[in-house]
């Protein structure tokens, strides 16, 4: 009963990470087009998001909680970017 | 059994709302509407899949951890949302009016002519 619901958790897991590659590539996509640096930072904010869910999905999949971890730290990461990005953005110009 | 079943729909439904992130990224017209969607939606579809890993894996530091991480993404995000929309209107972003006029007209400098 244990094993069943555990292989249950790993495998919608491992589904549910396979399904996370398809935002995780419209947005490296919008990155890459942009047009414009406005639209890539916010592409790379997404992502951030996407790779925080990641990292949560592969704790589950794989049993190791310390990928928990590591999505608190891109997490952490993450917001320090954006607002460095945001900062370049502001002070450099030429969002188009 | 409920305990796995209730993370296994936080997940899914965290998913469902990255995809609509993604949509919204894809599809919208400009800067503003595109942050608009990657914010909202996608903190709320990280948020939830943290919080499904955590209740799936059930130990006490995953629950600290993933607790902490869904506060800071609560906490941080509309923060680092707030920024860019600021920096992307002032670097002079493409901007389509939907609602009649550009409220932040004349409010904040838009140096869209400023190069360097």
């Amino acid at each position: 009963m244990i094993e069943t619901v555990d292989s249950l958790l790993t495998g919608t897991a491992m589904v549910l990470l396979l399904l996370v590659m398809v935002p995780l590539a419209i947005s490296a996509w919008r990155m890459i087009v942009g047009p414009g640096y406005a639209n890539r930072f916010i592409a790379l904010d997404m992502l951030t998001g996407v790779a925080v869910a990641l990292a949560a999905l592969t704790a589950v999949a794989t049993g190791r909680r310390q990928f928990l971890d590591i999505a608190f730290g891109v997490a952490l990461i993450g917001f320090i970017a954006t607002c460095a990005f945001a900062a370049l953005l502001e002070r450099k110009g030429d969002g188009q | 059994m409920i305990v796995a079943i209730i993370a296994i729909l936080l997940k899914l439904v965290g998913v469902i709302f990255l995809f609509i992130a993604a949509l919204g990224i894809l599809r919208l017209s400009d800067p503003f509407q595109r942050m608009h969607a990657a914010t909202k939606a996608g903190t709320l579809g990280a948020g939830l899949v943290v919080a499904g890993a955590m209740v799936a894996i059930g130990t006490v530091t995953a629950i600290v951890i993933g607790t902490l991480t869904v506060i800071f993404l609560l906490l941080t995000v509309p923060v680092a949302g707030h920024l860019l929309g600021r920096a992307a209107y002032v670097s002079g972003a493409e901007l389509n009016v939907v609602s009649g006029r550009d409220a932040l007209e004349g409010v904040l400098p838009r140096g869209g002519d400023r190069k360097g």
